[in-house]
């Protein structure tokens, strides 16, 4: 969410005041306030419409999985596996995507030859320009199909570990390919994000670090990454938006079920956006009411997302 | 251990443009050389050399021979991340890391050379070191706060001290005052005054009392012409050098008639 302060805009001396500066400083401070009433607005409307089917409810709405609302007669669902699947599948792609954005990024802004650096980084943005419908039937199409057998041998050397746990979804439908695929997806909003901050280090912090006898990776380790974390950060916590409110690609890929399920390479889950999605259509009785609750969680989870990320950026600010 | 530095027929290049001439000069050991000589005449650039860092800059290359004691700085099996171990820098503008504390700044450098640096043994390196910049007193209090609040001239003590944790045996500084008030100035240069019992120091500075004040040989760089390359006029011991140069450039140099 990003919201101008409107408090922030212009505090024009007194005195001469020059019309230009009263536009601009009334249309900032209306646009500041326009994005809030929206924000309001939202969150209004899916309070005010979820309400009806949330006190008809006879099933604790937070803390239970199964959704049966498509009834004007007691209806019993909740959002607990939902919330769980949304968090789990944006976490599996954050965890995938950071690690590989940033490699990217570096690689971009300090390795690369000039020439690869542009090709590299146009080929990075235009990966955000393919639609997530693409992505979905990229996903069920080819790559479900590509990563069962590479599922199959994960549980067999790594079954132990409990996220890996077996019965194996023999389709490849689970929680991991969907993760994967929505790493892919946020992919280049983090190394957008990662490269700009990179290219921003001052010069004489790199010469800092090389003075010091630091070698190059040192050097990126001492000076550029410290200094890139708000925007490393930044960049992630857009993506995780991105990726908590994906919809198609999810739609498509998971077999869902709702479960509240840690096995990462079984059949299972359903996110919030992909159930919305898939049941909107149907939905009857209570159930677009029970839909739109479910939309209020989702709207939660990623304001919460988005405070938290803000809060880390900026606790250690006075090293910045 | 302060050592030697030997350069013979130094030409630097920045691509095809010749930006210092042939430049051939001894730096004894435990002493302070300073660099004077108007703005663009390569000073910066040839201080660059000492320490390889002019190889960060791209398209920047030497030609010529730079011996540090007996060991070629540009010799084909040298790492020019070794030679800046040995001669440290120090910036015009302070630049201490932002995102560190002040205790984490001053064993920045110390940390690459000894991963496994322990608590009791770092402590005593930061205590040395900030004892070492004459910053100790006014920081020890306050060891964990960001090094970027710091005034300007702390900061740039505190950039020298987390040069010499590095214990090097030489210390390059270009302009370390350009930034600084009076008072700080005169902190540094008591600094640097007491580190050539230790190091050898070169320093570039475009103020004449500082190059008085502070050093025992002054070298005199100047241009050729507009875009001809820099050369090294005359060196010398400082007070002869200010009072009676050998070369007419440098007399009208130091008494402020150009040309
Ligand atoms: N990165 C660079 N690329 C190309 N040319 C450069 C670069 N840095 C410096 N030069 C050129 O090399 C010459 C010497 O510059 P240098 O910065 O060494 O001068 P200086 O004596 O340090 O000047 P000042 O006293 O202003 O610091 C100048 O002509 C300058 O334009
Ligand atoms: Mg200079």
């Amino acid at each position: 969410m990003t919201t101008t302060d409107p408090s922030t805009t212009a505090h024009v001396p007194r005195g001469k005041r020059r019309i230009g500066d009263v536009v601009f400083a009334n249309s900032a401070r209306g646009s500041g306030i326009l994005i809030l009433v929206i924000l309001a607005g939202v969150a209004a409307f899916l309070v005010a419409q979820s309400f009806d089917s949330l006190t008809a409810n006879t099933a604790n709405f937070l803390t239970t999985s199964e959704w049966d609302a498509n009834t004007r007669e007691a209806p019993a669902f909740g959002v607990l596996a939902l919330a769980f699947g949304t968090v789990l599948g944006a976490a599996i792609a954050l965890v995938l995507a950071t690690p590989v954005a940033i490699g990217i990024a570096l690689f971009i802004v300090y390795y690369a030859p000039r020439r690869i650096a542009a090709v590299l980084g146009y080929l990075v943005d235009l990966l955000a320009a393919i639609p997530s419908v693409v992505y979905g039937l990229w996903g069920i199409g080819w790559l479900v199909v590509q990563l069962a057998p590479f599922y199959t041998w994960l549980e067999t050397y790594f079954g132990w570990f409990p996220l890996f746990a077996g019965p194996v979804s023999t389709t490849g439908r689970t929680m991991l390919s969907a993760g994967i695929v929505l790493a892919v997806m946020i992919l280049p909003i983090i190394t957008a994000m990662s490269r700009d901050v990179f290219l921003q280090v001052p010069q004489s912090h790199r010469e800092a670090a090389l003075a010091l006898g630091a070698t190059r990776w040192e050097m990126i380790r001492m000076a550029v990454i410290p200094f890139g974390r708000p925007g490393i950060i930044g960049g992630a916590m857009l993506g995780l938006g991105r990726a908590l409110g994906e919809t198609m690609a999810v739609a498509m890929i998971l077999s869902p079920s709702l479960v509240v399920s840690w096995f990462l390479l079984q059949s299972g889950n359903q996110t919030i956006a992909a159930h919305i999605a898939l049941q909107y259509p149907e939905a009857t009785g209570y159930g677009v009411s029970a839909l739109i609750a479910a939309g209020l969680v989702l709207f939660a989870i990623t304001l919460l997302v988005n405070m938290a990320a803000r809060f880390v950026v900026s606790r250690r600010k006075e090293f910045a | 251990m302060a050592k030697r530095i030997d350069v013979s027929g130094l030409h630097v290049y920045y691509g095809d443009f010749l930006a210092v001439e042939d430049v051939s000069m001894t730096i004894e050991p435990r002493s302070v050389t300073a660099f004077i000589g108007s703005s663009g005449c390569g000073k910066s650039t040839f201080l660059r050399t000492l320490n390889r860092m002019h190889e960060v800059t791209p398209g920047a290359r030497v030609q010529g021979k730079v011996l540090l004691d007996d060991q070629d700085v540009y010799g084909s099996e040298v790492d020019p991340v070794a030679v800046r171990r040995e001669v440290g820098m120090v910036f015009q503008r302070p630049n201490p890391f932002p995102t560190m504390s002040i205790y984490d700044n001053v064993i920045a450098g110390a940390k690459l050379n000894n991963q496994r640096l322990n608590k009791s043994a770092a402590d005593d390196l930061v205590e040395r070191s900030l004892r070492g910049a004459n910053l100790w007193e006014e920081v020890k209090d306050r060891l964990g706060r960001p090094g970027a609040g710091l005034s300007g001239g702390q900061q740039q003590r505190l950039c020298i001290a987390r040069a010499i944790a590095v214990e090097p045996s030489v210390l390059l500084m270009d302009e370390p005052c350009s930034a600084l008030d009076p008072i700080s100035t005169l902190a540094i240069e008591d600094l640097i005054s007491e580190l050539k019992e230790n190091y050898t120091i070169v320093i570039v500075t475009h103020n004449m009392q500082q190059a008085a004040r502070v050093s025992d040989v002054t070298a005199f760089f100047n241009l050729a012409g507009t875009g001809k390359p820099g050369k090294l006029i005359e060196m010398g011991e400082t007070n002869k050098i200010f009072t009676k140069p050998e070369k007419k450039e440098t007399e009208n140099y130091i008494t402020g008639r150009f040309g």
